[in-house]
């Protein structure tokens, strides 16, 4: 058995068109996230391949480990602000963290 | 005679079109972007140094005006088939203008030796802005809900806005003696570097082909007349300010081009309702690669024959 002990936070994992970063990361740091972490990424889906091969077609993933609460008030918004118009997918999974209080 | 960075053009687009593994690198395309944009500023500041600035003050409002001119009757037009939103964005990357293809003109200039004035990249720079300001008023008409002060920061700081005019402040101070030392990267490369980056912009424009036969002729067909109509709105603007004709070929090749980095990034924030692919799908799959192939030719010859001098 393994020694450590650990906390259950949720983890939001958003992908989306990098165009809308810093409006996106804007969003995040206003409703109350302590903490992100951006990635470049390429796939397809819905809106057609997004190759990241030059601006227009990049994309990024952004994750944020949360409380469940933070983490439904965030998805509401992106929902509400972004999910008619952007290509976005965004989903939750629950994580086990250490130092539950950086969360 | 097709000149020999057009033929890298070529290349790309075919190589696109056959679905080939070719791929460059996306630093690459931002390293040389960065390096054509630094190369067009240093020039123009090292030709400004040379002469007093504000007479000049009167041509800026002119292609201002030029540049809200193509805007509007982009929009006119558009509007008679696209939703509001659509039409709006698609005609602020009308009336916006597109470094690559200013690019491609200078190098068809000083191939044949032809000389313009120095401050034609300023026209670049001023004449990037106003027309997504005016875009998205057409879409959304004067009301609460746009955040112009991030949308102003988005435009006016643009990685495009701050290269060309940084680097025209640094040929200006610098002079021609002080830009010796860097001339064999930004000047004699010149060519080159855009060798490379028109080969990367024909893979990007076969990508668009898929597109584009999706929205079918009226597309095309204004990709291809929405710059003539431009031009010849460019010449005339060229013409009443007096410049060369090697100026007022630019000045064209300015107004017929379509802008497809700032004015994208820009309305997918500012007019998320408009589709994208439609505005790329007009400027890259067929504006782009009409003027460079035969738009620019055409455009000196029109300017020859109305500014003066041997065409």
């Amino acid at each position: 058995m393994s020694s450590v002990s650990t906390d259950k936070r949720v983890m939001l994992t958003i992908v989306t068109e990098s165009v809308i970063e810093n409006a996106l990361l804007a969003d995040l740091d206003r409703l109350g996230a302590r903490g992100y972490t951006v990635t470049d990424a390429r796939g397809r889906g819905s809106r057609g391949v997004r190759d990241a091969n030059w601006d227009e077609a990049a994309n990024i993933r952004v994750e944020v480990i949360c409380g469940r609460s933070l983490a439904e008030t965030l998805l509401a918004h992106l929902q509400e602000r972004y999910y008619a118009n952007y290509a976005m997918v965004a989903c939750l999974h629950e994580v086990e963290v250490l130092r539950p209080e950086k969360f | 005679m097709i000149d020999v960075v057009v033929l890298f053009f070529l290349l790309g687009l075919l190589a696109g079109l056959a679905r080939s593994e070719l791929k460059l690198p996306p630093q690459l395309y931002d390293s040389l972007s960065l390096v054509l944009l630094l190369a067009i500023g240093l020039k123009g500041g090292e030709g400004l140094a040379q002469q007093p600035l504000l007479p000049l003050l009167p041509q800026f409002g002119a292609v201002i005006l030029l540049g809200i001119a193509q805007t509007l009757l982009a929009y006119a037009v558009l509007r008679r088939r696209f939703a509001r939103a659509d039409a709006a964005a698609t005609a602020a990357h009308y009336g916006s203008v597109s470094v690559a293809t200013f690019a491609v003109g200078v190098n068809w200039l000083n191939a044949r030796a032809i000389d313009f004035e120095p401050q034609l990249p300023i026209f670049l720079a001023i004449m990037e802005v106003p027309p997504i300001v005016l875009g998205i008023l057409l879409a959304r008409g004067i009301r609460a809900g746009t955040n112009w002060r991030r949308l102003g920061h988005e435009a006016f700081f643009g990685k495009g806005v701050v290269l060309l005019l940084g680097g025209m402040a640094i040929g200006w101070s610098a002079g021609p003696v002080g830009l010796a030392p860097i001339k064999p990267l930004f000047f004699d490369l010149f060519k080159g570097a855009l060798a490379i980056f028109l080969l990367e912009m024909g893979l990007i424009v076969a990508r668009q082909a898929v597109e584009l036969r999706r929205q079918g002729l009226f597309l095309v067909g204004f990709g291809v007349l929405m710059p003539v109509v431009s031009a010849a709105l460019g010449i005339g603007c060229g013409v009443a300010l007096g410049l060369s004709p090697g100026g007022v070929t630019l000045l064209a090749t300015l107004a017929a081009s379509a802008s497809y980095i700032a004015v994208p990034a820009t309305m997918r924030l500012a007019v998320p309702e408009a589709n994208p692919a439609l505005s790329l799908a007009a400027v890259l799959g067929v504006t782009f690669p009409f003027n460079i192939l035969a738009g620019i030719p055409f455009y000196h010859w029109l300017a020859a024959r109305f500014a003066g001098g041997a065409p």
